[in-house]
C-alpha cells in the first residue's frame, strides 16, 4: 500500500477502532438499507423508463402520490410550527405538570400507529366526540384528506419537539436582555435573535416528520376513508397492487416514492447546511 | 442650518447626564437583596460598584438598566424619572459579563442591531448605519473585523464588540456588568486602560460592576462599596482607601489586621502601649484598630505593641512579605524591604505606626 493512502486512512484518536467502526457501518448500511432498496430499483427498472413514466402518470397513482407528498409536506410544516411552540413552553417555563406533558409528547412514538388511527377515526367520525361538534359547522375530518393531515401531524409532532428542545434550552437569557437594552421590541427579539439559531433544529424536525409522514401507513388508512383520487395514499396503493399480485406495479410506485423522498430530503439537507453556515456560528 | 444627522458622531452626543438612585429596595428570596440604596452618579463620571458576590451590586445595576424591578424606590436619568420606563425605552448601553453577542450575526450586524431595530421614523439610513458601524469599529480598534462572527473572535475582542454595540444606540448612560470577569489577567489589564480611554473620549456617565478591588480602584473616578445589600461607602479611590467608613471597606479593599484598642482621652492604647493614631473624640473605651501590612514595622523582640514568630518570608514584587504568627496562633503579614535580614523562626516585635480606628460593635 502506498504511504499516502495509509496515512489518510489512519486517523489518530484517543479511541482506536476507526477501521472496525467504518467497516461495520458500511456493512450494516449495505445489508440493511442499500441492498433492499437496490433490489427494489432493479425490479422496478425491469419495465423500462417508459413503463415507469406510464405508471407514474396513471391518474390513480398520480393522485395518490400527490395526496401522500402534498399532505405530508403540509403536516410536517404544521407539526414543526406546533412542535416549536410546544418545545418552547416545555423548556422555557416551569409549571405544574411540565414533566408529565414532556413525557406525553413522546407517546405518538410509542403507540402502535394503527391504534392511533383507530382512536383518531373514532374521535373525528361524524358521531365521534370531536366530529359531532365539527359536523354542524360543515367540517368533515374523518374519511377526508383533512383526516390524513391530522393523523400525520399527530405522528410528526414528537420529531419536531425533540429536535428543537435542546436548542431552545441552550439560548442564553442574556441575549434577550441585550436585545431589549438595544431597544428591540419583544417581537423583534423573537424574530431576529431567538428564532434564527433554532432554524437548523426546526429543519431537522421538519425533515424527520416529513419522512415519517410519507412512509406512514397504519394510522392513516383508518381515518382516511381511502377513496381513490381523493383520500388514498401511495403506500396503500402499493398494498393494493401487492394484493392483486402486481409486483412490478408495486415496486414502480415504491421507486417513485423513493426518488421523490430522496430529492426532498436532499433539498432539506442542503437548506440545513446553508442555515448552519448562516445562523449556526455557535 | 444644516440638517441634523440622525446619528451624531460620538464626540457630539449631547451632555452626559447624572444617574440618581433613590431609596431602592429589593427583597429577594436569596442573598442579593438591596436595602434602601441612595446613590448619585455624577455626569460623565466612571463609577465602580464594588462588592463581594451576593452583595447586590449586579442587582442594583440591573435595576438601573430596567432589567430588574425594584420593590421600592426610583431611578432618575438627568432629572428624568425613568423608574416606570421599560428597558427598551431607558436608552442604556448594557455590557454583559459573557458578552451576550448575537452568534448568528457578523460583528457589523451586531453593532448595527440597535439602530436597525428602531422604528422607521427615527431609523438612520443604511449608509448612515454603515458609517456609524465603521466609526465604532475604529473606536474599539477592530476595523477590518466587520465580517467576522463572534465565534471567530477572542474574549477581549468580543467584549470590545459588545461595548461598540452598546455605544451604537447613543445611550444616555453606559452600564457594564463585570465586563472583564470572563477574561484572563493579561487581557483584563489591557482592557482596563482601554476602557478608561474610551470613557474619556465618549464622556458617557458609566457604572461598572466588579468584585475586583484593584480594578475598581485603578479604573474608577469614584467607588461605591456594597455589602449585603447596603452601601458601605461611596468615595474616590483615595477616600475609600485612606478613610474607610466601615471595617468591611477596610478589610475588603486590601489586607488588614485587627487589634483590640483601648481609647482614653483621645489616646489610643494597644496592649497598654500608646499608638500614634488619631482617635475620634467621641470614641471612648474599647475599639478596633485596623492596620495594613505597611502600617506595622518589625522591631526587636520584646519591643513594639505586639510579639510574634516569623513563619514565612515571601517575595512580592519589590517587597518581601513577612508572615508573623502571634502567640494566640493567628497570622498576620507585614512588609519589609527586599534586603531584609528577617529570617523564618525569629521572634520579633511589631510596632504599630498607623491604622484606622473603628468603634467596637
Amino acid at each position: 500500500m502506498r504511504p499516502a493512502l495509509s496515512l489518510r486512512l489512519k486517523q489518530s484518536s484517543v479511541l482506536p477502532g476507526f477501521g472496525v467502526t467504518l467497516g461495520y457501518t458500511l456493512l450494516y448500511l449495505g445489508l440493511l438499507v442499500l441492498l433492499p432498496l437496490g433490489a427494489l430499483v432493479v425490479k422496478a427498472s425491469g419495465i423500462g423508463i417508459a413503463g415507469i413514466a406510464a405508471t407514474a402518470t396513471e391518474p390513480r397513482v398520480a393522485a395518490a402520490l400527490k395526496t401522500s407528498f402534498g399532505i405530508s409536506l403540509l403536516a410536517a410544516g404544521v407539526a414543526s410550527l406546533f412542535g416549536l411552540l410546544t418545545a418552547w413552553v416545555l423548556s422555557r417555563y416551569d409549571f405544574p405538570g411540565r414533566k408529565l406533558i414532556d413525557a406525553i409528547v413522546d407517546l405518538p412514538f410509542a403507540l402502535p400507529t394503527a391504534v392511533a388511527g383507530i382512536a383518531l377515526a373514532a374521535l373525528y367520525a361524524p358521531n365521534g366526540w370531536v366530529g359531532s361538534l365539527l359536523e354542524p359547522l360543515g367540517l368533515k375530518v374523518a374519511y377526508t384528506p383533512l383526516g390524513i393531515f391530522i393523523a400525520l401531524v399527530f405522528i410528526g409532532l414528537p420529531f419536531a419537539v425533540r429536535t428543537v428542545q435542546p436548542l431552545i434550552a441552550e439560548i442564553e437569557g442574556e441575549l434577550e436582555e441585550a436585545s431589549a437594552t438595544l431597544g428591540a421590541s419583544r417581537w423583534r427579539t423573537l424574530w431576529s435573535i431567538l428564532l434564527p439559531p433554532l432554524l437548523p433544529g426546526v429543519l431537522t424536525g421538519f425533515a424527520l416528520a416529513f419522512a415519517r409522514a410519507v412512509g406512514e401507513y397504519g394510522s392513516v388508512i383508518f381515518i382516511a376513508g381511502n377513496l381513490p383520487y381523493v383520500s388514498e395514499i401511495a403506500p396503500l396503493l402499493i398494498v393494493i397492487k401487492l394484493s392483486e399480485y402486481d409486483y412490478t406495479g408495486a415496486t414502480v410506485i415504491a421507486t417513485i416514492m423513493l426518488a421523490i423522498s430522496f430529492s426532498v430530503l436532499l433539498l432539506i439537507n442542503l437548506l440545513q447546511a446553508w442555515s448552519r453556515r448562516r445562523f449556526g456560528h455557535v | 442650518m444644516a440638517p441634523i444627522s440622525p446619528v451624531a458622531p460620538i464626540a457630539e452626543q449631547g451632555q452626559a447626564v447624572d444617574i440618581r438612585v433613590a431609596g431602592v429596595t429589593k427583597a429577594f428570596a436569596g442573598s442579593a437583596a438591596l436595602h434602601d440604596i441612595d446613590l448619585t452618579v455624577r455626569p460623565g463620571e466612571l463609577l465602580a460598584l464594588l462588592g463581594p458576590s451576593g452583595s447586590g451590586k449586579t442587582t442594583l445595576l440591573r435595576i438601573i438598566a430596567g432589567l430588574a424591578q425594584a420593590d421600592r424606590g426610583q431611578v432618575f436619568f438627568g432629572g428624568l424619572d425613568a423608574t416606570t420606563f421599560p428597558v427598551q425605552k431607558r436608552q442604556v448601553g448594557f455590557v454583559f459579563q459573557h458578552y451576550a453577542l448575537f452568534k448568528h450575526m457578523s460583528v457589523a450586524d451586531n453593532i448595527g442591531y440597535g439602530l436597525r431595530v428602531r422604528e422607521r421614523t427615527n431609523r438612520p439610513s443604511k449608509t448612515e448605519i454603515r458609517r456609524r458601524i465603521s466609526e465604532l469599529l475604529d473606536l474599539v480598534q477592530l476595523s477590518g473585523y466587520e465580517n467576522r462572527f463572534p465565534a471567530q473572535l477572542s474574549g477581549g475582542q468580543r467584549q470590545r464588540v459588545a461595548l461598540a454595540r452598546a455605544l451604537a444606540v447613543e445611550p444616555r448612560v453606559l452600564l457594564l456588568d463585570e465586563p472583564f470577569g470572563a477574561l484572563d489577567a493579561k487581557v483584563r489589564k489591557d482592557l482596563r486602560a482601554w476602557l478608561r480611554d474610551i470613557h474619556e473620549r465618549t464622556g458617557k456617565t458609566t457604572v461598572f460592576v466588579t468584585h475586583d478591588q484593584d480594578e475598581a480602584l485603578e479604573l474608577a473616578d469614584r467607588v461605591a462599596v456594597l455589602n449585603q445589600g447596603r452601601l458601605e461607602q461611596v468615595g474616590s479611590p483615595d477616600e475609600v482607601q485612606d478613610h474607610p467608613a466601615t471595617p468591611f471597606v477596610m478589610t475588603f479593599l486590601g489586607q488588614a489586621v485587627r487589634f483590640s484598642a483601648d481609647i482614653r482621652d483621645g489616646r489610643v492604647l494597644v496592649n497598654g502601649k500608646l499608638v500614634s493614631v488619631a482617635a475620634p473624640r467621641s470614641t471612648i473605651g474599647l475599639a478596633s484598630l485596623y492596620c495594613r501590612p505597611w502600617h506595622l514595622k518589625p522591631v526587636q523582640a520584646g519591643h513594639g505593641h505586639h510579639q510574634g514568630l516569623i513563619t514565612g518570608v515571601r517575595r512580592l514584587g519589590s517587597m518581601r512579605r513577612i508572615e508573623v504568627t502571634q502567640a494566640d496562633g493567628t497570622r498576620l503579614e507585614i512588609e519589609a524591604p527586599l534586603a531584609t535580614n528577617l529570617r523564618v523562626g525569629e521572634e520579633i516585635g511589631l510596632d504599630i505606626q498607623d491604622g484606622v480606628i473603628f468603634r467596637e460593635g
